[in-house]
């Protein structure tokens, strides 16, 4: 089921565990937009397959327009696949988000007529926890995120970067078993992106959580993952699947390792052509 | 208070204060209207000899049910018409000429039907009020960034709470602009009626001093009606900028 899982020349054995159940997976799934008025259907991505283990963190790397916010939507129940299935710890995805499932949008999600506080702790208020443990995990989640100073303020007084770390605050406090992140650290200076890269490491150690992190940056995808997916342009389809081999204890430092350039040498290698091909696909469109 | 606000308050003393002079001068005669401080001098009268209060509820009252009815009809018919995209495209060249029709000659069909009560009278201002109402809910929903929905569905809320908690927030600025219209149309509406078919509320006691030449009732009531109004539109405008503040920051 899962897309042949093809290792690089010398990357150092795999350090995640394969042997751990299958936690969510796609299988032949497509996704075509239909057609709007002059528009012709987009066939979007697929047919692809892909089976994430417990406690792994997955990277998707790939083309702009090559289709990983739409493969984050059918994972994630909100929107349908055209062709093919999608479980979630064994039951299938349909219609709906599951319970356990946290997303981190690509663009701005934070609600502008809600404090930060408030914000952070909308998920968990629909949920229904009680009073004293919306407060014990929304203050340290406001923290974490280095956004204390600003739990009172609104997201129009925030920067780009911190209206994104609000959205993130929101999702984790719901502690999800399956995050999907699309972009999270698109806003961010490179530095802050390091820091933040190493917050998610340690939240992803402490919690077990399986993760699947979008990001167009190769380094950030080399550095934080135990596995990369290369994807190619529209419609989206997994090239290789790199297996990074870092062990479970890793933080940002490892940029400065020589497998490690190695590795983002080698996705930029699967990359270059197919980010060629889609920038030439929306040249040739102009014409 | 800030220097335009100072400008402003000038703006409407002075005039006040010409209308006075020219009626205080004779320059404006007397049968056709009184001096400003005389109008407030009378409404104080009126007021203290308890006359005020009969026709002031029972306008205000019909006012307020016309204009939550607008609201509250408006926005959720603005929800349901949202979530029909279809059927929006049927309605909205009927919706975008809706005011070219004149309601008031409805008026007497409604009174053959509700008889001479309040009723007529707040259907006529909830006739008025509620297309603003729902036109500016489209709006608003059209605004909606679709993301926001996704952070709904991913929190599994309902359509209802959906509505309620992202939806409605969400479109506020929007709303607003429906919710300040359908307060001037309820007004309009209300007063209206009571002026052309009614045996009370101030529409009618204004139409009554008006039959019998009693100018200085006449005038105390439109001060009345004036000030309210005007109260009542500083208030939301305040509330309104205080929000979009909040909302927009320094941006
Ligand atoms: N709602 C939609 N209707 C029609 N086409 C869509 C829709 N959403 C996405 N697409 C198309 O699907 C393709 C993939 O879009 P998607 O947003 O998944 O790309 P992406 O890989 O996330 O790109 P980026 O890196 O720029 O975020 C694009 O060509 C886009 O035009
Ligand atoms: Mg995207």
């Amino acid at each position: 089921m899962a897309a042949s899982v093809e290792t690089m020349p010398d990357a150092p054995k795999t350090m995640r565990d394969i042997h751990a159940p299958v936690h969510a997976s796609v299988a032949g799934v497509t996704r075509i937009f239909p057609a709007v008025g002059e528009q012709p259907p987009v066939h979007a991505l697929g047919p692809l397959d892909l089976d994430l283990v417990k406690g792994e963190f997955f990277a998707v790397v790939g083309p702009s327009g090559c289709g990983k916010s739409t493969l984050l939507e059918v994972l994630a129940g909100l929107s349908a696949p055209t062709e093919g299935s999608v479980t979630f710890e064994g039951q299938p995805v349909s219609g709906q988000v599951p319970d356990g499932v946290g997303v981190v949008f690509q663009e701005d999600a934070s609600f502008p007529w809600l404090t930060v506080w408030d914000n952070v702790a909308f998920g968990l208020r629909r949920a229904g926890f009680d009073a004293s443990e919306i407060t014990r995990r929304v203050d340290y989640a406001v923290g974490f995120m280095g956004l204390a100073d600003f739990a009172q303020a609104y997201p129009a007084q925030l920067s780009g970067g911190m209206r994104q770390r609000v959205c993130i605050a929101r999702t984790l406090v719901l502690q999800p078993r399956l995050i999907l992140l699309d972009e999270p650290f698109g806003a961010l200076d490179q530095q802050t992106r390091l820091l933040m890269g190493d917050e998610l490491l340690r939240l992803w150690r402490e919690t077990g959580a399986t993760v699947l992190l979008i990001t167009h940056a190769l380094d950030e995808a080399a550095m934080l993952s135990d596995r990369v997916g290369a994807m190619s342009a529209r419609p989206g389809r997994f090239i290789e699947l790199v297996e990074t081999g870092w062990p479970r204890e890793r933080d940002s430092r490892i940029v400065s390792e020589d497998s490690f350039g190695r590795l983002t040498g080698h996705l930029w290698s699967l990359l270059r052509e197919e980010s060629m091909k889609a920038s030439g696909h929306q040249m040739g469109r102009q014409k | 208070m800030s220097k335009v606000g100072w400008i402003r308050l000038a703006i409407v003393l002075g005039s006040v204060g010409l209308l006075e002079i020219l009626c205080q001068s004779g320059v404006i005669r007397p049968l056709t209207m009184i001096p400003p401080s005389r109008m407030a001098v009378e409404l104080w009268k009126l007021g203290a000899s308890g006359k005020l209060a009969p026709p002031v509820t029972k306008t205000l009252g019909n006012v307020a049910a016309a204009f939550i009815l607008s609201v509250v009809f408006g926005f959720i018919a603005g929800l349901l018409i949202h979530a029909l995209p279809r059927f929006r495209r049927a309605l909205d060249p009927l919706l975008a000429s809706y005011y070219a029709v004149p309601f008031f000659v409805f008026y007497p069909v409604l009174i053959v039907i509700f008889g001479m009560s309040d009723l007529p009278i707040i259907i006529i201002g909830f006739l008025f009020g509620v297309v603003a109402m729902i036109i500016n809910t489209l709006n608003g929903l059209d605004r909606v960034p679709t993301v926001l929905l996704k952070v709904g569905r991913m929190n599994r809320m309902s359509a209802l709470q959906t509505a309620a908690l992202i939806k409605l927030p969400s479109a506020a600025p929007y709303l607003f602009t429906g919710v300040k219209l359908a307060v001037a149309y309820s007004f309009i509406g209300v007063i209206a009626s009571e002026f052309i078919l009614s045996g009370s509320g101030i529409g009618y006691d204004i139409a009554y001093a008006y039959n019998n030449f009693d100018n200085r009732t006449m005038y105390a009531l439109m001060l009345f009606i004036l000030t309210t109004v005007t109260a009542l539109n500083m208030a939301l405008y305040i509330w309104e900028q205080r929000m979009l503040k909040r909302r927009q920051g320094g941006r």
